[in-house]
């Protein structure tokens, strides 16, 4: 006994090497940074595509020394113009390779593959913004309150029921939700309202719904359920009733979680390009009107991606789409990260 | 011992979480304007008998009580309680501090406001009401705004009170108050419950055999689910009758 007690004193003092601990922990090192590396590359592809537009002036170089339009483009300084007859008929053997300068891309209007091409990107952002907002103004208070029933007055077996429900409904093809609001919800809702266009921006944003409620609801329900139950049983203790407790204590203790789910919901919103592609419409109209027909950012490059002209302006304002969606994306949910980790950590430890 | 008023009586009470019986038989009577503590080794039943009091027990799922608890002559177990009514007449302190995330002001001010009072004057007026007789006003005062988490332990458990205070209860239920604490810290919240003792009949859960000596009036002796002994705590310290609270008062199990 003395003599492995002693033994076993002098093997601590040599520090020895573990292979499998050393190999485990430079394997998950690598996985962890791999995801990283893909997004940083993801992130460099889109604009890298994307940065042609911004130097317009080197590609009307090449294309003149490509000699075939050199007679149509002719002056150079006269590209920026509106296209004259001239011109025009030289684009129908060209191609659709058209301006896509500062002007054109604020234009309001999107015809990229008509004889004078148009590459107005307001009707796309305001079809994106018009059905994200929708989206998430049906979504969050039914997520929301969703979440707080099942976080603070749920029986237990109602529980169990409601939060893998809804979270299944997270993983919902959106091809499927988008056939559905396609063929059953556009119909449903044009005949309950009396809507003139069957398939519009609300109907679009009532269908985004379905898939962001899930994510709002599961990031809520988890910001009210990490509230200490110390804090919610002080208030009953103080005779608050349970809904006092829920509206008082619980949910302003978990308003950044809840502002985060609220955050990365737009962000599944804006992004989505299936649901919006079915049941919008589609049409490209510059327009406030939120029962009209739209097109959004997403659903653009969906539907046009694969007929494109690879390298054409066409193909690269898409990807200044793309940029622009990774760049929203990538913001809002910076700032809901910021707001999960940093605001409530401060919340409950005190100043 | 019964010249004084009983505020709380129980009465065979029995308490099962699931099918594990927590609480055996315990019937004690509680005295008016003193100080009660609920000794006994972990998981014997006090913390369990002390929330079974204003029916925090009816939190933790798959609870059963039997038998009865009277609050002045009324069992609260019997149908038709209004379980928040309850809990604003019988106020509850836990083991560890729990001020919300608000500022201090709003913490004291929480009580009053769920129970509707909208007046500015009446509410301020508790808060420094409460705050006063917390024996914290005098260290707060000057930034009530502050958020109650930036205070100390001490201060933060005092705080509590003070809300617990702030809603006019008649009965106040100690978890271990002090059992997060320094002993300066201590000292103030035993000061405290003396002083309290005047106008609140109270009830403490201790695991400090001093303290219990120190603050309480009577003392409970639970083992096992099962209270063994009750009496004077002078009574219990000095010449208890079982030799199970013999053995457990002067260190030799528990």
């Amino acid at each position: 006994m003395k003599n492995q007690l002693g033994r076993n004193r002098k093997n601590l003092l040599h520090k020895k090497f573990r292979w499998s601990e050393f190999l485990a922990e430079k394997l998950i090192t690598l996985t962890a940074f791999i995801s990283f590396v893909f997004i940083v590359l993801i992130f460099i592809f889109v604009f890298r595509e994307a940065a042609p537009i911004f130097s317009s002036e080197e590609k009307k170089v090449s294309l003149i020394q490509a000699g075939e339009v050199q007679e149509t483009y002719g002056d150079v300084e006269e590209n920026n113009s509106p296209i004259t007859s001239n011109q025009t008929s030289a684009l129908e053997t060209s191609g659709s390779e058209g301006d896509a300068s500062l002007s054109n891309l604020t234009g309001t209007e999107w015809q990229p593959v008509s004889e004078v091409p148009k590459y107005g990107l307001l009707p796309l952002i305001l079809g994106s913004l018009k059905v994200t907002l929708i989206a998430i103004f049906l979504a969050a208070p039914i997520a929301i309150l969703a979440a707080l029933f099942t976080a603070m007055f749920a029986p237990r077996w109602a529980k169990e029921l409601l939060k893998p429900a809804i979270e299944i409904l997270a993983g919902f093809p959106s091809v499927v939700i988008g056939f559905f609001a396609l063929i059953v919800l556009a119909t449903f809702v044009q005949n309950l309202f009396g809507f003139e266009y069957r398939l519009n921006a609300f109907v679009g944003g009532l269908a985004m719904s379905l898939a962001v409620i899930p994510i709002v609801f599961t990031i809520s329900e988890d910001a009210l359920t990490a509230v200490p139950k110390h804090l919610s049983e002080a208030s009953l203790a103080l005779g608050a009733t349970k809904w006092q407790t829920a509206l008082f204590v619980v949910l302003p203790a978990a308003t950044p979680g809840i502002f985060a789910a609220i955050l990365l919901g737009i962000g599944r919103a804006f992004g989505e390009t299936m649901i919006v592609l079915m049941a919008t419409g589609n049409a490209a109209i510059f327009s406030t009107q939120i029962v009209e027909p739209v097109r959004t950012m997403s659903a653009t490059i969906g539907a046009e991606m694969a007929e494109v002209v690879f390298g054409e302006t066409h193909y690269n304002v898409l990807f200044l789409i793309g940029a622009l969606l990774f760049l929203f994306t990538f913001t809002l949910n910076a700032i809901a990260e910021i707001f999960i980790r940093q605001r409530l950590m401060k919340k409950f430890s005190g100043n | 011992m019964e010249n004084k008023n009983t505020k709380i009586i129980t009465k065979q009470l029995n308490l099962f979480y699931g099918s594990k019986q927590a609480l055996k038989n315990i019937s004690l009577g509680i005295f008016e304007h003193k100080v009660t503590a609920l000794i006994g080794p972990s998981g014997c039943g006090k913390s369990t008998f002390l929330r079974s009091l204003n029916r925090m027990n009816d939190l933790i799922e798959n609870t059963r009580t039997e038998g009865t608890v009277e609050i002045d002559n009324v069992n609260i177990y019997q149908n038709g309680i209004d379980v928040v009514e309850l809990r604003k007449k019988v106020g509850m302190i836990f083991q560890k501090s729990n001020p919300f995330p608000k500022s201090i002001y709003e913490n004291v001010a929480y009580g009053p406001r769920i129970n509707g009072v909208k007046d500015k004057d009446i509410l301020e007026e508790t808060v420094e009401r409460s705050l006063k007789q917390s024996a914290l006003w005098d260290e707060v005062k000057d930034d009530l705004k502050k958020s109650g988490l930036a205070l100390s332990g001490g201060q933060q458990q005092r705080l509590c009170i003070a809300r617990a205070l702030a809603v006019n209860p008649e009965i106040l239920l100690m978890d271990e108050p002090a059992s997060a604490l320094d002993p300066i810290a201590t000292a103030k919240i035993e000061e405290l419950i003396y002083e309290l003792k005047e106008n609140y009949t109270i009830v403490i859960v201790t695991h400090n055999m001093q303290q219990a000596a120190r603050v309480s009036d009577y003392t409970a002796f639970f083992y096992i689910g099962e209270l063994i002994e009750y009496d004077l705590t002078k009574t219990i310290f000095t010449m208890p009758k079982k030799k199970q609270t013999e053995d457990y008062i002067t260190g030799r199990f528990g």
